[in-house]
């Protein structure tokens, strides 16, 4: 490894209205080096790499690139330098196709060769395992797809900095040690990463050097692979938070919900249909559901939830056929859902928390004769805000001016004070900081604890061992056997993930 | 350089100066309009805004037209909440009045109290059935409620054209292309002796009001927020879109049903083919500058009741064509969209940096 710098910030300084985000942070990274960006959501992480990239400007400090003094004043400017970024929040436009967003960011010369770029787009997506058709809408692509069009961006655009922020949260294990691998393949050819990631135990096995933030200064620099991730874990969220460990399996009771031979013809031909799902949940457990992004967890949700309707008996919910019945009319029989989008599907991003509480809780006496008891309403939000210690204004504050985790806390609360007979929550703690997702764990637990059956659709394996009394896994619209958390090896489930199971035809590769 | 770009909130001061700052503007323009023309436009504007509404007789003459603008205001202002763009005030306002008109045609020579409210809602029904047609095509075949609603009012006009032409017309009318006039019973009372203004005012106004308990207080009213702010919400929640797409059509077609009925049982008295000078039309500026709320949207149908009324009087006074009226209407709309647009948006002076490449991501996300 060469010891030329190529990126370093000194003293970099950005305040917003009621809030200093970065308080004086210094950072180096060197060519070929892959550097860890740690810390919770709201240390600063952001607002630094929104710096680095131009999309804001500091108030103050200086930025050295290669040795040279620059201001970057837009992202076009640190595209042209050499700096590429894959934003947590994809920036794709969905109604153009995969090349067409590629060739949004490309020189008008090579963007108007479209073969070429076809071509280039399957040769590196193919090269660094992460298979994408060039032609395909970006609206009929899942989460996971839409990311690795990002990444496949920024190396088509040669970028010699690359900016990767959680871009691990949607893989799975073999998928993850791909990407890793290519990572160290383009450092060792002397591109520089910074690599901003919640997961420890990635930033250990991948990152040369680890910077840790903390309310907007820097808390620490490690050697990840040098120092424990409870070590690390200490630097981001202080001394007072609990580490999360395993929790302890329960006693399961009755069969609450059988799924029998669930099948739906997805209308979009790039859409996931679910074939032949079956699964029984009891009382008192919490089953996992793993699988990569875009193999029908989305629409095993709505098939749950009613947004997808199914007969009447494939769905059958304490003995009642529910395949038929409305989001409304199984919510009033018991069923929660936490939905993987949080603003947007979850919650109204426009409307207060008190208005979202009515959103799914009107059947909590906040609907009176048609007419809305905004007492109550508020009660309940307040109630939530105390007992899931969401942090806010209070219950006037519109969904989207809260962080992801907060929201997700609320959300989360707003479901369980309803004491449900079943929740099912997809990806409840992804992109959520450290602090809330062991909020987000106790409380599901909680709920398991108090009889409720937990269906968690979820791409973290490690959530899911920590949770999960039995786990499956979901690959192109069917369903893996469930097994007992204890007797899974991490290997078997990821055979899972990529299809190799035998119930009925057994012929999938991993999408 | 001036650069426009996304505010980090919306400014809520900015939603209510809007609907002022265009009223202003339009006054402005108005002025050099006059001025273009060779009119003076002191004079002109005098007698556009002022003089119209300087006696009782005005002010009775405002609240005549107020009423179907208002009426057809709240219906519309239930469907643009759910973000429904039904443009088809105008044909359920027609239908209306050709609803009722076929009814009071066969009760010349009934009286009764029971006279009125079966014309009436025999309005209502008509104009609920033709917003129906537009509801049913987009619940069931995914049509585009613009098109259709748009549509529609043409097939409704050419209906009552055909209406007024043969079936109702009156065979002792010397051949006029209008029906016989309605029996006394079938007529709304007056509100004030001695002017032309009648009950059809306080059915605005209590359409106003039900429009503002709709959307303050019940779950329905907050059912069309969450769909029109938020469709996929909505489908999480369980907000059948379909229902409420009916709903708020079967709203609209009612209000501005009972808004033609009222037109033809009150001032007029019979069905003539120009029943509607764009009631239906101009409501749905009443709704925008109104900022879809009960009591903007009774100011803003007293404003442009007053566009109807300042444009006949500068005919008769100043001699200007008919037009003006449009003119105006047009000019105020252009005027609130335009700066509707600084609501999400404000001006910012930039200094021009070299290497300047307009920045299209924005800071929409920041971290607290």
């Amino acid at each position: 490894m060469t010891a030329a710098l190529r990126l370093k910030l000194e003293n970099i300084v950005k305040e917003y209205p009621g809030c200093r985000a970065n308080d004086g942070i210094d950072l180096t990274v060197e060519a070929g080096e892959i550097h860890a960006l740690l810390g919770e959501n709201g240390a600063g992480k952001s607002t630094l790499m929104k710096v680095i990239y131009g999309v804001v400007q500091p108030d103050a400090g200086t930025m050295t690139w290669n040795g040279h003094p620059v201001r970057v004043t837009s992202p076009a400017q640190a595209r042209e330098m050499g700096i590429g970024m894959v934003f947590q929040h994809f920036s794709l436009f969905e109604t153009l196709t995969v090349a067409e967003n590629i060739a949004l960011g490309l020189p008008p010369e090579e963007a108007r060769n479209r073969g070429e770029l076809d071509r280039r787009i399957r040769e590196v997506s193919e090269r660094y395992g992460m298979a994408l058709d060039p032609r395909r809408y970006v609206s009929t692509l899942s989460v996971g797809e839409r990311q690795r069009v990002e990444i496949v961006r920024c190396l088509i655009q040669e970028s010699t900095l690359l900016i990767l922020d959680e871009p691990t949260s949607v893989l799975t294990p073999q998928e993850v040690a791909d990407l890793f691998a290519t990572l160290r393949q383009l450092a060792k050819e002397g591109c520089s990463i910074l690599f901003i990631s919640h997961k420890l135990e990635e930033v250990r096995a991948l990152c040369h050097n680890a910077t840790v933030l903390r309310q907007g200064r820097v808390s620490g620099d490690c050697k990840p692979a040098e120092v424990s991730a409870a070590e690390i874990a200490r630097l981001m969220v202080g001394d007072d938070t609990p580490i999360s460990t395993r929790v302890a399996a329960a006693e399961a009771g009755d069969v609450l919900l059988e799924v029998r031979d669930l099948s739906w013809q997805s209308g979009d031909p790039f859409g996931t249909s679910l074939k032949h799902i079956n699964l029984d949940l009891h009382q008192g457990e919490i089953v996992g559901i793993a699988g990569v992004a875009g193999n029908g967890q989305d629409e095993l949700l709505k098939a749950l939830s009613g947004e997808i309707r199914s007969a009447r008996d494939s769905l059958s919910f304490g003995g009642v056929g529910i395949g038929a019945l409305k989001p409304d009319q199984r919510r009033r029989l018991g069923v929660a859902i936490v939905p993987e989008e949080r603003l947007g599907r979850g919650a109204v991003p426009g409307m207060t928390l008190a208005e979202n509480a009515l959103l799914t809780a009107s059947s909590q006496r906040l609907v009176e004769r048609g007419m809305i008891r905004f007492g109550k309403v508020r009660e309940f939000s307040r109630e939530v805000i105390r007992q899931f210690g969401v942090r806010c204004t209070g219950e006037d504050s519109t969904a989207a001016s809260l962080s992801g985790g907060n929201l997700q806390k609320y959300i989360i609360g707003r479901e369980a004070l309803q004491n449900p007979k079943l929740l099912v929550a997809s990806h409840p703690t992804w992109g959520v900081d450290v602090g809330s997702a062991v909020a987000i764990h106790e409380a599901l637990v909680r709920l398991r604890d108090e009889g409720a059956s937990i269906l968690l659709i979820s791409e973290d394996l490690d959530e899911l061992f920590q949770l999960c009394g039995r786990i499956g896994a979901i690959c192109n619209g069917r369903l893996s056997p469930l097994a007992p958390t204890a007797d899974l090896t991490i290997e078997q489930l990821g055979e899972w993930m990529a299809g190799g199971f035998d119930n009925g035809e057994a012929t999938h590769a991993a999408a | 350089m001036l650069l426009l770009e996304r505010r980090p909130v919306d400014s809520a001061l900015m939603r209510w100066t809007s609907p002022v700052l265009a009223l202003v503007l339009t006054v402005i323009t108005g002025f050099f309009l006059f001025l273009a023309m060779g009119k003076d436009p002191v004079e002109g504007l005098r007698f556009f805004f002022i003089t119209p509404i300087s006696d009782l007789i005005g002010l009775a003459e405002l609240g005549l037209k107020m009423a179907p603008l208002l009426l057809c205001a709240a219906g519309l202002t239930v469907c643009y909440r759910a973000k429904l763009w039904n443009i088809g005030a105008e044909g359920h306002f027609l239908m209306g009045a050709l609803g009722a008109s076929v009814v009071a045609v066969q009760l010349v020579d009934a009286s009764g109290f029971w006279v009125l409210p079966l014309v009436l809602v025999a309005g209502v029904i008509a104009g609920m059935l033709w917003s129906a047609i537009a509801a049913g095509l987009k619940t069931h075949l995914n049509c585009n409620e613009i098109l259709t609603t748009i549509m529609l009012n043409y097939i409704a006009l050419n209906l009552l054209l055909f209406t007024v032409h043969g079936p109702l017309k009156d065979p002792y009318g010397f051949g006029f292309p209008q029906s016989v006039m309605f029996a006394e019973s079938a007529l709304l009372p007056d509100l004030i002796p001695g002017t032309r203004l009648h009950l059809g005012l306080a059915f605005g106004v209590l359409a106003a009001v039900a429009v503002w308990v709709l959307f303050a207080r019940s779950f329905i009213g907050f059912q069309l927020n969450v769909v029109g702010q938020d469709q996929r919400a909505a489908a999480f929640a369980g907000f059948g879109a379909r229902r409420l797409t009916w709903f708020a059509f079967l709203v609209g077609g009612a209000t501005a049903g009972l808004a033609g009925a009222s037109e033809v049982t009150g001032p007029i008295g019979q069905l003539v083919p120009q029943v509607s000078p764009g009631y239906g039309y101009t409501a749905i500026i009443v709704v925008f500058l109104g900022r879809m709320h009960a009591l903007g949207i009774i100011a803003a149908s007293a404003l442009l009741a007053l566009t109807f009324i300042g444009g006949e009087m500068l005919q008769i006074a100043m001699n200007m064509p008919k037009a003006t009226t449009g003119l105006f209407q047009g000019l105020l709309l252009f005027y609130l969209l335009t700066c509707d647009a600084f609501i999400h948006y404000r001006l910012r002076l930039k200094q021009p940096v070299r290497q300047s490449t307009p920045v299209a991501a924005s800071a929409a996300t920041q971290e607290a």
